[in-house]
């Protein structure tokens, strides 16, 4: 198969995705019974009626280790590039992640020493 | 002799042929499109069924028995079932995204599925960024799980959802520099190259001790990503009733469950092909007569049978372990599993570059 058409295969892919579950729902549409009612269309939080706004502020945990992640997913996006070509370029490769490395571990052990990583 | 390509081009030699070029690539496009729905539903009936036998097994149970031979139509039946029920609509839950996340979590798991080698030539894209292509793709799935949750006016969805995020991110690093250290090795990140680079050993053998440590923080880390296991707090029904897919009913939950197993038919069929040979029959060095016999099993077999033992390990995964705190979760990848993945890269680039492994 040539590059061309392996373009079209990965929209075949998306399209066979929408058309499964598009395609289910459709039908589950057309055959399942709908009877709605107030007490059926509450949110189910084990029977008690809920109380307040549910989209409130989130524990500002996860905002810290999403930073942190930010910062180590680009890390790992530049190292790919950098694995492919380790064998050719060799030594100087080798000595340049070394110090892109310690740099990173520096930020990770700050990250750790300023309570970062510890959940509350 | 179990080569997949001269078939594949036959097709599509045959198709040009009798057909306009148009025409033909539209009939190609369906048959891959027919041959993936067909793979990707047998599959996932399978494994939830595997994982039911599996389960039963362990805690002294029979399991399902009674549809079928052996309970063998047991997921089948319940698929039906879950198409008759109702759809069931929340008030003041955001209907469009309410609507969207399981179209999200399904589209990540069958397009990542399409890259992965089944055997020689079997294989819908082989890109030569295969590796990272998997990874983004199967990484957009936490964004449906987030949706979901989001969307469901829930409390117990919302924080199922946030949990989730915040474990698949993390857990990712560790996926991605596990897989960096095979990459390193071999050089490439097209998964046919990878595959052709073990053909002299698996990478788990030949790439000495650091590619065993890859290999079990790629274990533990990729049973994170799926919300599996013992890592399960997305969805913790002791805690959240069902954490992000509560309010989801019917065909809906039945596609956040489906894409559950798939994500972790990906995670086993990823380390198959970096750790374990993908395809490639086992070999023992310079016992020809056995290496020849192992060469008569079709690679197909070899690769779901690698793929079965890992989805089976992490199956044991979940039914041994107690869950985990998330505070032990985040500590675990973030001040175990992510340091000694930088110190384990850093050993195999010295490797390789001393060219120290075979």
């Amino acid at each position: 198969m040539t590059a061309y058409m392996e373009q079209y295969s990965l929209l075949t892919l998306f399209i066979t995705a929408g058309v499964l579950v598009g395609g289910a729902i459709v039908f589950s549409y057309f055959v399942a019974p709908y009877r709605p009612g107030t007490v059926k269309s509450e949110p189910y939080e084990c029977g008690i009626p809920t109380e307040g706004p549910t989209w409130i502020q989130f524990h500002v945990g996860y905002y810290l280790f999403a930073i942190v992640y930010l910062i180590f997913d680009v890390e790992t996006v530049f190292l790919y590039p950098w694995a492919v070509v380790m064998k050719e370029i060799g030594m100087r490769a080798f000595v340049e992640v070394f110090i892109f490395f310690a740099i990173l571990g520096l930020g990770l052990l700050y990250a750790w020493k300023k309570k970062a990583l510890i959940w509350e | 002799m179990y080569d997949f390509a001269p078939l594949i081009d036959s097709i599509n030699t045959w198709l040009n042929g009798h057909l306009s070029p148009l025409w033909a690539g539209i009939v190609s496009m369906v048959l891959l499109g027919v041959a993936i729905l067909a793979f990707y539903a047998v599959l996932g009936l399978y494994l939830v069924y595997a994982e039911r036998k599996i389960c039963a097994r362990m805690q002294n149970r029979l399991g399902p028995n009674r549809v079928g031979p052996g309970g063998l139509f047991q997921t089948i039946a319940d698929l039906i079932k879950l198409l008759l029920k109702e759809l069931i609509y929340i008030q003041n839950a955001d209907a469009l995204l309410f609507n969207i996340a399981p179209f999200i979590v399904i589209v990540a798991s069958i397009m990542a599925i399409g890259s992965i080698p089944f055997a020689k030539g079997l294989q819908a894209v082989d890109l030569n960024i295969g590796v990272l292509y998997i990874l983004a793709i199967s990484s957009m799935g936490v964004i449906g799980v987030l949706i979901a949750g989001w969307a469901s006016n829930n409390k117990y969805s919302v924080i199922g959802a946030m949990r989730s995020g915040a474990q698949v991110i993390s857990y990712e690093l560790s996926v991605g520099l596990a897989l960096l250290c095979i990459i390193t090795y071999a050089g490439s990140m097209q998964l046919s190259e990878i595959i052709k680079s073990q053909e002299d050993g698996w990478w788990l053998f030949k790439g000495h001790i650091p590619a065993v440590i890859a290999f079990v923080i790629y274990l533990i880390a990729g049973t994170a990503e799926t919300n599996r296991g013992p890592f399960d707090l997305a969805e913790a029904e002791s805690e959240l009733t069902a954490g992000f897919h509560t309010e989801y009913s019917g065909i809906k939950f039945a596609f956040f469950f489906l894409a559950e197993y798939m994500n972790m038919f990906i995670i086993a069929a990823l380390a198959t092909t970096l750790f374990l040979g993908g395809w490639l029959p086992f070999h023992i060095y310079n016992f020809t007569f056995f290496n020849n016999l192992m060469d008569y099993i079709p690679p197909v077999i070899w690769f779901f049978t690698k793929t079965a033992f890992v989805i089976y390990v992490m199956m044991w995964f979940k039914w041994t372990f107690p869950r985990l705190r998330i505070d032990q979760l985040l500590a675990l990848e973030w001040k175990y599993l992510l340091p000694i993945s930088l110190l384990n890269l850093m050993v195999i680039s010295f490797l390789t570059l001393m060219q120290w492994h075979f």
